[in-house]
């Protein structure tokens, strides 16, 4: 018998990519996406990278697919945003070796920004879409998705979501296939994308889209589970195990290609059931097709479009069951802070004590926004704030960013700020730049990055010097570098910067408190003798400080990692090692 | 078998997905169908933490709703009282007595309820136990969530020598020792 094992949703789409004998895979990590490369990385036979963002991970995999291997690129649904342009137009080019884009959406918005819908995107630029239920799905729809890829020349999509990702499920492994790479044939007319080639493309991907549609019900992966007729549903991927436990006599049409949809199939089992309801998260992609074919269907009347569902949610409403339940009790929120120790804090205790305002971007520093810090006034996406404040200051003028900057981490940097940098030097912006410096990807988990001199697959490597890039690269003279934890050299730094009418970048070094290369200092402790009860050291938020019932302050030395910066604080000499 | 539920609850960063893990592992060596559900990403970052469990004959549904917790494991009181709906009427709360303020009420934006443990024994099967004490009087104070596991271990259907090989084969090498002592203290409360 082979071998079992408990795998994450993300865990077991890696094992699928080695197994439906992928050669490379490109990334740039996004939860809920990002264990998907940690886990491709353990196997050799895969050449596996961080790219710096995501439209660069889609162009390295589609010339991994030109050059005739097996290539998967995962991202988190924003990620498909910046990858869409190359997205839409290898669509029309199609594939030589297989192509899966494994889109990570995440209902419910655990860790991210909004909640769109990838299935949306990949019907825009019309490839298939192919959603697992399960982690043992996850692997086997992975090479279900390779061999769609290559049978109809297009690139598809592999749509997860959250629950599905970090979910584990028992998957049985199997063995790897070894696919010959395909010898590479020159043939412009499918690869160079101009106008003229292009015309002639884009009646095969609407042939393609209606073959796949025809054939659907022949795929594996779309299954009907008769049952009572009384109630019918269609549905796919995390839903499909709400419906199983919610409603478990309900007959079932269960979708594993989302896009494009078996109409014949759909029109058929329609037929078969007195009622018949659509269960899909997020938009109605599926319902309205479905209705724009005249059939009698339920959806989002009753349910959202917002959030992940759950099976108490359908009970509720498709049974109009209302289970009496315990009422949960009013307590605190508890939000996500910044770690004891994490440099992000010195930095914007620093803004916050100059009075200034911050445009945000995206990682644990979009924290700086919430109290007691308070200091981010926008985020939108990657890379972008850089870019908001250039546009702040071209609407506003110099007046309105003089008690501005901008805040981006190191990855982000990488990712898409450089463009936004380099667009305020060339337009003669006057911003002042922070870039927060922490050697690494923070809020995925520590992912390295080209700045950081370590490759996904654990190389060393010459990093991409932010100084150098910024100062003798772009050119802006008035660029340098200070540690996170001087507060008065970051301070002056800022103060002079801000000021100055001109671009100005300031690298604030200091690692991430969580990385394992850099080992918690001993913690401090507060001497009672000495503490006057001020609550200084309480201004910047360190969760390892607390005030007791009686009014004196503690720090808990298990949280406390010896950064310093409420030792730096205290007037009274009162924080002590 | 009913599906089992089982759920774990925390403070980003006190070991819910360790403690999670080990229970997976004892669940798919038990020939049991599992599914694990876990947060990671944002929330991790000092947040509320909810892990879920559920094992039987086919398990569907990945998380644990309202009213269904067959075991509520919480490693931190204020986390035992906001996840305490989750559990069935004859369901068991095993809770850690520790406090850890969440940062709107360091700021003193909201108070920390007091007497939180008392109000849970009045609605429910409450096991308390103050494992940081525990885990420092066995000398290591990281192994705190394995004594609430072990105390939980009771509440669920393995074997004490499978809780042991399990714990061996999912905790680094070198903490091995440790944890086992940690578990054992746990399982004898």
């Amino acid at each position: 018998m082979s071998e079992k094992k408990l795998m994450l949703g993300n865990e077991a789409i890696a094992r699928g990519a080695y197994e439906a004998g992928v050669k490379v895979s490109a990334a740039y990590p996004g939860t809920p996406s990002t264990e998907i490369s940690e886990n491709i990385v353990k196997y050799d036979e895969i050449y596996a990278e961080w790219s710096p963002n995501e439209k660069v991970a889609m162009e390295v995999a589609i010339g991994a697919s030109m050059a005739g291997s097996r290539a998967l690129v995962s991202m988190k649904h924003v990620g498909v945003n910046v990858a869409s342009d190359p997205l839409y137009t290898v669509s029309y080019i199609g594939v030589t070796g297989g192509l899966v884009l494994v889109a990570a959406d995440d209902p419910g918005m655990y860790s991210s920004q909004n909640e769109q819908d990838s299935r949306a995107v990949a019907r825009a630029a019309h490839i298939p879409v192919i959603e697992p239920s399960d982690s043992s799905e996850a692997k086997e729809f992975v090479k279900f998705a390779f061999d769609l890829s290559e049978k109809y020349d297009t690139p598809v999509m592999l749509r997860t979501t959250t629950r599905l990702s970090h979910s584990q499920g028992i998957v049985e492994l199997e063995e790897r296939f070894e696919p010959i790479d395909i010898p590479y044939e020159k043939n412009i007319a499918k690869n160079v994308m101009m106008p003229g080639n292009a015309i002639k493309r884009h009646p095969v991907v609407e042939a393609r889209e209606k073959q796949m549609a025809e054939d659907g019900a022949d795929f594996p992966v779309n299954r009907i589970e008769m049952n009572d007729t009384k109630i019918g549903v269609i549905t796919s991927g995390i839903p499909y195990q709400y419906v199983k436990e919610a409603i478990p006599n309900a007959s079932v049409l269960k979708l594993g290609v989302v896009n494009p949809l078996p109409r014949k199939m759909i029109e058929d089992f329609a037929k078969k059931v007195d009622k018949l309801y659509i269960i899909e998260e997020l938009d109605p992609i599926i319902e309205e097709q479905v209705k724009s074919w005249g059939i009698d269907c339920i959806g989002k009347e009753i349910l959202t479009i917002q959030g992940e569902y759950s099976a108490n949610m359908l009970r509720k409403a498709i049974l109009g069951e209302n289970n009496a339940l315990t009422a949960p009790a009013q307590v605190p929120m508890r939000p996500p802070i910044l770690c004891p120790g994490c440099p992000h804090r010195a930095t914007f205790y620093a803004l916050k004590k100059l009075g200034l305002h911050a445009a945000g971007d995206i990682g644990c520093y979009t924290l700086g926004a919430v109290v007691p810090l308070g200091v981010v006034d926008t985020t939108v996406c990657m890379g972008s704030s850089i870019s908001t404040l250039h546009g702040m200051e071209k609407a506003g003028g110099r007046e309105f960013i003089k008690d501005w900057v901008a805040v981006i981490g190191d990855s982000t940097f990488m990712h898409t700020g450089v463009n936004s940098l380099i667009n305020m030097f060339y337009n003669q912006g006057t911003g002042t730049v922070l870039i927060l410096d922490n050697s690494t990807t923070g809020m995925t988990g520590h992912q390295d990055h080209a700045a950081t001199g370590k490759t996904l697959k654990g190389e060393t490597v010459l990093a991409v010097d932010l100084y150098k890039l910024c100062h003798d690269g772009i050119g802006i003279e008035n660029t340098r570098v200070v540690s996170a934890f001087d507060s008065e050299a970051l301070t002056a730094a800022i103060k002079e910067e801000v000021a100055r009418e001109k671009v100005s970048v300031i690298i604030v070094q200091a690692p991430c408190a969580l990385l394992k290369s850099n080992k918690p200092k001993p913690a401090f402790r507060i001497d009672p003798d000495k503490c006057v009860r001020c609550g200084m050291c309480m201004k910047p938020g360190c969760p390892a400080i607390t005030k007791k019932p009686d009014g004196a302050v503690a720090i808990d030395a298990t949280l406390c990692n010896g950064c310093g910066l409420c030792e730096g604080l205290c007037k009274k000499g009162a924080i002590v090692r | 078998m009913q599906t089992k539920n089982i759920m774990i609850v925390g403070v980003g960063g006190q070991g819910t997905l360790l403690t999670s893990r080990i229970l997976g592992g004892l669940t798919l060596r038990a020939g049991f169908d599992v599914k694990l559900s876990e947060v990671h990403g944002m929330a991790q970052r000092g947040g509320s933490v909810v892990t879920f469990v559920r094992y039987g004959d086919k398990v569907n549904e990945p998380i644990v709703e309202e009213g269904q917790a067959d075991v509520l494991i919480a490693f931190e009181k204020l986390e035992a009282l906001r996840y305490a709906h989750f559990l069935k009427k004859d369901g068991v709360l095993i809770v850690n007595d520790q406090r850890i303020d969440p940062m709107p009420v360091v700021i003193g934006a909201a108070q920390y309820p007091e007497g939180i443990i008392e109000d849970l024994e009045k609605k429910y099967k409450v096991l308390k136990i103050d494992a940081q004490k525990a885990a420092l009087e066995i000398g290591n104070p990281r192994t705190f969530n394995i004594i609430v596991l072990g105390m939980a271990a009771k509440h669920m259907d393995f074997s004490h020598e499978d809780w042991l090989d399990v714990i061996a084969k999912t905790v680094p090498e070198k903490t091995i020792e440790v944890n086992t002592k940690a578990f054992e203290l746990g399982y004898g409360m």
